[in-house]
């Protein structure tokens, strides 16, 4: 920022100038706060040009061999949710944050923070569904760690999972390559993981019951990269996001930043389920904001676009996938929306998190 | 989704504009009163929609806006304390008071939990033996009879570590006063719906009287918003000024009794400070002096507290309908969600803060070119 600069003349503050003297919730959204901590505390320490290509994933090459690197911590109250847990989280979320970088995800390590107290049969349950979901994916947990906390400490387990991929095939994914006239595609309903989470932890009932995306998205994505292959345009495929924390209207937001353009979303084209769209109306909240687990954004040259969904609808993953959209040349870094009543708004990233509203 | 979907269809808006086209002959200017009202038009561009010579401007309807800093200073004061729960709708943690918000005092190690009913604090504090939880109790008429009924059960059930932090606002006061300025240009209203919803809309009929404006109660669907405009324009073409209900699949005119009856119990009309306007006469409602024990401005020791608004953005004159956003030169620039200077930054429902979610710190024109070309 331009005052920093003013204060520190002589290169970076070792302190940097922070709006929140401490850490508020908000730095774990995934939106503005986010990206100003990681600025301001990590990239501006940790600078290189791997790092700062800010992907999911890290695209390495060693001896020729291209490889996908990443890491990431998961921390979800409560453990245990419809649809998944802790531990399938831990499994599924480096597995797709390796997949979306076009690699082949093949081992993980493993790091487990205990909070004393916790039952010995809930890290067994957690455990038993991340060999499961490690199975299902075809991932082997080679190394890890294990640490305990006192009581009060923690809450019951953090789990941090890095996972390391081959890259086989010549792809170019990065949230930088969009080019207008791409079409922005998006593989089913979103808002199912955060929306189910919100319903467990604030004891909201629903009439049906709604569960958690959480899935492993490499077989899908294998998928879609036979099918750009076969149509000869491999690097038609520019990006891959698996929308997380944030959700749909962040990762839209921060591809159309890294790649100078702008973005047209029909709004009516974005599925969302029933019971996810009730809740947030109730709750004042948008779904376009709110996390997923197991949901894919990409962004495809528009001559294979149309054999890509096909390729994505004929996986059970992909069955719901849609073109919600478009690349615009303007404006540049910025997604607007057509509105299902014919209106157009812009989709900006949050602050910090989503609150409820009051009425 | 049944009972939403058919009030967001485009055709059906199309339509309405049309007729809107049709109807209307000379320039207007129509205030919605409702935040919520300015979050769908700001979110769904109806205001895009309309002919341009028919202006929507923004009024003081957004609860979490006009709660004055003063009373967010007391909020931050008793939540610091280490006895309390302070409990709070989800939009009020962000409000900046003198000195940070309520997430910063959480981070700090305040317990500061957002609730989605008032009533959750029963729960909280008789889990709780040992701690005060205290509500901050805000909003229009919408929420007084929740609010009303968490002290009325906290009473009924003898829990006694309950108390209400009360900033309660009424709307037809604000309307008189918005009605009354010199400056005005409000020539119409769209009604508060879920305000009506409780008290009716028959206190209404002697403003539309007293001042001849039109007053259409409203909903908050797209479709709701178009036909309060159409409704609204057929008046002042007509030089009628009535109050109408766009909003009768879910409002009467005598409003909701057993909700009044509560909000009678517990509450009594009192003067109330706005965020950005100052005080207005019997404008506000505070706990009735035999509910005094769980008033949590007592309880706490915080009545003292006397802030003064800093007098750098023109939150108060946006409120009043006399000026937009676009019109102060901090917009979006000085003054962003994050770095809020006024009521109307800080909430989602507060004008500033919806053009800047939807990207009005851009022209409106540039938008709608842009829009335009997809």
């Amino acid at each position: 920022m331009k005052t920093e600069e003013k204060l520190n003349p002589f290169g970076a503050c070792p302190l940097p100038i922070f709006d929140h003297p401490q850490i508020v919730l908000g730095h774990g959204s995934g939106g503005k706060l986010s990206a100003e901590l990681i600025d301001k505390v990590f990239l501006s320490r940790f600078r290189n040009p791997l790092l700062e290509k800010l992907d999911d994933q890290a695209t390495l090459t060693i001896n020729g061999t291209r490889l996908a690197f990443t890491t990431d911590s998961f921390v979800v109250t409560p453990i245990f949710f419809p649809g998944g847990d802790i531990g399938t989280l831990a499994i599924n979320g480096t597995v797709n944050d390796l997949a979306v970088g076009g690699a082949t995800p093949l081992y993980l390590a493993a790091a487990f923070i205990l909070e004393e107290g916790l039952p010995a049969t809930e890290l067994g349950r957690v455990a038993d569904s991340m060999a499961q979901a490690a199975r299902d994916a075809g991932v082997q947990l080679v190394t890890g760690d294990t640490k305990v906390v006192n009581r009060g400490k923690g809450d019951k387990v953090f789990i941090t999972t890095t996972g390391i991929g081959v890259i086989e095939r010549p792809t170019q994914l990065s949230a930088d390559r969009a080019r207008p006239g791409d079409k922005i595609l998006l593989s089913g309903t979103i808002g199912d993981h955060g929306i189910t989470i919100l319903s467990q932890r604030e004891g909201l009932e629903f009439e049906s019951a709604l569960a958690s995306d959480c899935a492993a998205l490499h077989a899908l994505i294998a998928r879609m990269l036979d099918a750009a292959e076969e149509s000869g345009d491999l690097l038609g495929m520019r990006v891959m996001r698996d929308p997380t924390r944030g959700g749909v209207a962040t990762v839209l937001n921060e591809i159309a930043d890294r790649s100078g353009v702008g973005m047209l979303l029909r709004e009516s084209e974005i599925p969302v389920r029933d019971e996810v769209r009730g809740a947030c109306e109730m709750l004042g909240l948008d779904p376009l904001y709110v996390a997923n687990e197991g949901k894919l954004v990409a962004v495809v040259a528009a001559e294979i676009a149309d054999r890509v969904l096909e390729a994505m609808q004929r996986h059970p993953l992909g069955a719901e996938a849609r073109i919600i959209g478009e690349v615009t040349e303007q404006p540049a870094g910025m997604v607007l929306m057509k509105t299902g009543v014919g209106g157009t708004r812009v989709v900006d990233v949050l602050f910090g998190e989503q609150l409820p509203r009051i009425c | 989704m049944k009972y939403i979907d058919e009030y967001r269809d485009g055709d059906i808006a199309a339509k309405i504009v049309e007729r809107i086209r049709r109807v209307q002959r000379k320039p207007w200017v129509i205030m919605e009163i409702c935040g919520g009202q300015t979050h769908s038009i700001v979110k769904n561009g109806i205001d895009h929609l309309l002919p341009k010579d028919i202006e929507l401007v923004h009024g003081p309807g957004c609860p979490v806006c006009v709660t004055p800093l003063e009373m967010i200073d007391k909020a931050h004061a008793i939540a610091r304390r280490p006895e309390v729960i302070f409990c709070s709708f989800g939009d009020m943690l962000r409000v900046p008071g003198s000195n940070g918000d309520l997430f910063s005092i959480k981070s700090q190690g305040g317990d500061v939990r957002v609730v989605y009913s008032p009533i959750d604090c029963l729960r909280i504090a008789k889990t709780n033996p040992d701690k005060q939880v205290v509500f901050f109790a805000i909003g229009f008429e919408t929420t007084a009879p929740a609010n009303a009924m968490l002290a009325w059960q906290a009473r009924q059930m003898g829990i006694r570590n309950i108390s209400l932090l009360v900033s309660h606002v009424l709307v037809p006061p604000a309307i008189e006063s918005i009605l009354s300025a010199p400056g005005n240009r409000v020539q119409g209203f769209l009604g508060p719906g879920h305000v009506c919803t409780v008290v009716g809309y028959s206190e209404y009929e002697p403003l539309a009287e007293k001042f001849r404006v039109p007053i259409v109660v409203c909903g908050f669907e797209p479709l709701d918003i178009l036909e309060g405009v159409l409704m609204i324009v057929e008046q002042l073409e007509q030089g009628r000024h009535e109050v109408e209900n766009q909003y009768s699949r879910v409002l009467a005119r005598g409003g909701n009794r057993p909700a009044q009856e509560l909000i009678a119990k517990v509450f009594t009309v009192s003067d109330r400070k706005w965020r950005g306007v100052g005080t207005i006469p019997s404008s506000g409602l505070r706990l009735r002096d035999d509910f005094c024990d769980v008033d949590a401005e007592q309880r706490f020791d915080v009545e003292a507290i006397d802030t003064a608004e800093p007098e750098v953005c023109i939150a108060g004159q946006i409120l009043q309908g006399m000026k937009k956003p676009h019109d102060c030169p901090a917009f979006g620039t000085e003054c962003t969600p994050q770095h809020p200077l006024g009521a109307t930054m800080v909430s989602a429902e507060g004008a500033c803060a919806a053009y800047y979610a939807y990207g009005r710190h851009l022209k409106d024109t540039d938008l709608v070119n842009i829009g335009g070309k997809g």
